[in-house]
């Protein structure tokens, strides 16, 4: 049975020094994140850590760990805070990373990722203040140097535990490998192996190039389409958190919005068994690959049962089934209004990228891009292997507003800058994350730690407390705003939860 | 709509090219080019002055 969705996005940035030979990533990024948290105040900020309690990245969604299998390592040393909009702020391999806190709908994600930019935005220019004159960090939104490395952009979703997993593994593989069409930040070249530049000047993805299996544990090195880690930061006999690697970090808000909105809803219709048919792709990990590297999206692929399908029809059939979904059953399990916001704006984004992909150079970023890097480099004369078009390709995710090369392109927006900056620091009032969020302004002293399924006070002699927060859906304004604005102490607020 | 028509089916390399080709020649089209024409002198402005050198420079560890 499906249920209302829970999503989150968490994206790694990367970072590069400037004005230095040292290179030193990992620092670079805590100094980056410590100067955010200590702008706008006179002395440290209160420090509320993450709280690594219940943290178990090495458990697979199929019941086991495959011998040889890596588990990502948690990296408790490092720079890990939780901010008062209920997001998670940290180093995460040698990258700055930002979780969004958990959100109920796709509006919302995109309004906290615009947030998390303008944080990133904000901490770059607190970290050029405590940096020597000629040093400087800038942040990226991207997935790759083009030189084989590559960062990810997660996101999160919320599933029903009695969804078989094979069932999810099945069409959500489908659902990943098609929706590249309009989720793809554009690269110029390739990194996968055995393939040169010649014969992809330019693609859909940044990441498709680093799939290397189908299902999987792992999350930095033989990258698999789906996910298993099977950590749901909720009540593990009610939940799974889908855990989704391959999508690109997107500067477009309108990618963003499609890429979440539309996955929120194929999700329920997995939940609720209603998809009629399975889309299984004859070799998967190469239909990712062959979908990015097709700037037409028209070209069909192999499937399992023989036949033929290009990645649009896919998407066309997706779309007509949640249509009909949403028609019979509402929106309550996919994000309310937004749903049909989504519907209507997916359904113009297939429509156009069959007319003609390049008439959404306003609207997706691998278009975007594309039509930018096309006139360059007619008007400069030069090829797609030109060092220019690579400058350009990365500078196009360079977070600083001035040389942020997608701010001049007059892309669609989704969010208000003026509601990003208030969601900057405060958190969306219909999850935890308002819980989270609320209790950090009101007592960051009596905070010590915090993470997505607990909060933890110390108020003075007593011994710690720990707040579960098992249920993603509680802790909302409706549940305790009035509660919170009742209690002038935290010690108030333990008292009256009866903790 | 699985019975879709199909539309021509080029492969991945003819079908960039494709891409390349098409040329603005609608009064949209024209106005879209002169919009680009001011971006791209923009661009000038703000690209990394020595490109070889910062895509060179642009290395990551990699991450998730």
């Amino acid at each position: 049975m499906a249920i209302p969705k829970t999503i989150g996005v968490e994206t790694e940035y990367g970072i590069l020094i400037r004005g230095t030979d040292e290179s030193n990533p990992i620092a670079a990024s805590s100094l980056l994140i410590n100067a955010y948290l200590n702008a706008d105040r006179e002395g440290p900020a209160p420090r509320v850590g993450w709280d690594f309690e219940d943290e178990s990245p090495g458990m697979d969604q199929r019941g086991f760990a495959p011998v040889g299998s890596m588990p990502p390592e948690v990296e408790t040393h490092l720079v890990n805070a939780v901010l008062t909009n209920g997001a998670r702020y940290y180093v995460d391999h040698a990258h700055p990373e930002i979780s969004t806190p958990e959100c109920t709908n796709a509006h919302d994600v995109v309004l906290f990722d615009r947030a998390a930019e303008l944080i990133a935005i904000k901490s770059m220019i607190a970290a050029d203040q405590v940096l020597p004159d000629e040093q400087s960090l800038v942040v990226y939104k991207n997935n790759s140097d083009g030189k084989g490395n590559s960062y990810g952009c997660h996101e999160n979703y919320l599933v029903d535990r009695q969804t078989p997993f094979s069932d999810i593994v099945t069409h959500a593989t489908a659902h990943f490998i098609t929706r590249q069409i309009f989720t793809g930040s554009g690269k110029v070249g390739v990194e996968a192996p055995g393939l040169t530049s010649d014969e992809v000047p330019f693609q859909v993805t940044q990441r498709a190039d680093f799939f290397e299996e189908e299902v999987g544990l792992e999350t930095t090195l033989k990258r698999p389409i789906i996910n298993t880690r099977d950590e749901p930061h909720a009540d593990a006999q009610k939940y799974r958190r889908l855990h989704v690697i391959v999508g690109d970090a997107n500067m477009s808000q309108v990618s963003t919005y499609l890429k979440v909105g539309t996955t929120a809803i194929i999700l329920a219709l997995i939940e609720d068994d209603f998809l009629p048919r399975q889309f299984v792709f004859d070799a998967p990990v190469r239909a990712m690959r062959e979908v990015s590297y097709d700037l037409t999206v028209a070209e069909p692929l192999p499937m399992a049962d023989g036949t033929r399908m290009s990645a649009l029809e896919v998407q066309w059939e997706f779309l007509e089934q949640s249509r009909k979904y949403v028609e019979e059953r509402g929106t309550e399990h996919v994000g309310g209004d937004v749903a049909v916001d989504v519907l209507d704006r997916w359904e113009h984004v297939l429509g156009a990228l069959e007319d003609d992909p390049m008439q959404l150079a306003d609207q997706l970023d691998w278009v975007a891009k594309y039509r930018l890097l096309q006139s360059f480099k007619e008007r400069h004369g030069v090829n797609w292997d030109d060092a220019k078009l690579r400058a350009l390709d990365i500078q196009y995710h360079d977070l600083r507003p001035y040389k942020c090369l997608f701010n001049k392109l007059d892309v669609a927006t989704i969010v208000d800058d003026a509601d990003a900056t208030v969601a900057m620091l405060s958190p969306p009032d219909d999850t935890r994350a308002y819980f989270r969020g609320e209790c950090l302004k009101r007592w960051p002293e009596q905070i010590v730690a915090a993470n997505w399924d607990s909060m933890v006070f110390d108020i003075g002699d007593e011994p710690l407390r720990r707040v579960p927060m098992m249920e993603p859906t509680r802790g909302t304004r409706a549940h305790v705003g009035n509660l919170l604005e009742e209690c002038d102490e935290a010690a108030e607020l333990l008292e009256k939860l009866g903790n | 709509m699985a019975e879709r028509e199909q539309k021509k089916r080029p492969t991945p390399r003819e079908s960039q090219e494709q891409i390349d080709e098409t040329p603005a020649a609608s009064e949209e089209g024209e106005k879209l080019k002169s919009e680009l024409d001011d971006l791209l002198d923009e661009i000038d402005e703000v690209l990394e002055t020595n490109a070889e050198d910062f895509v060179k420079s642009y290395i990551q560890k990699g991450g998730q």
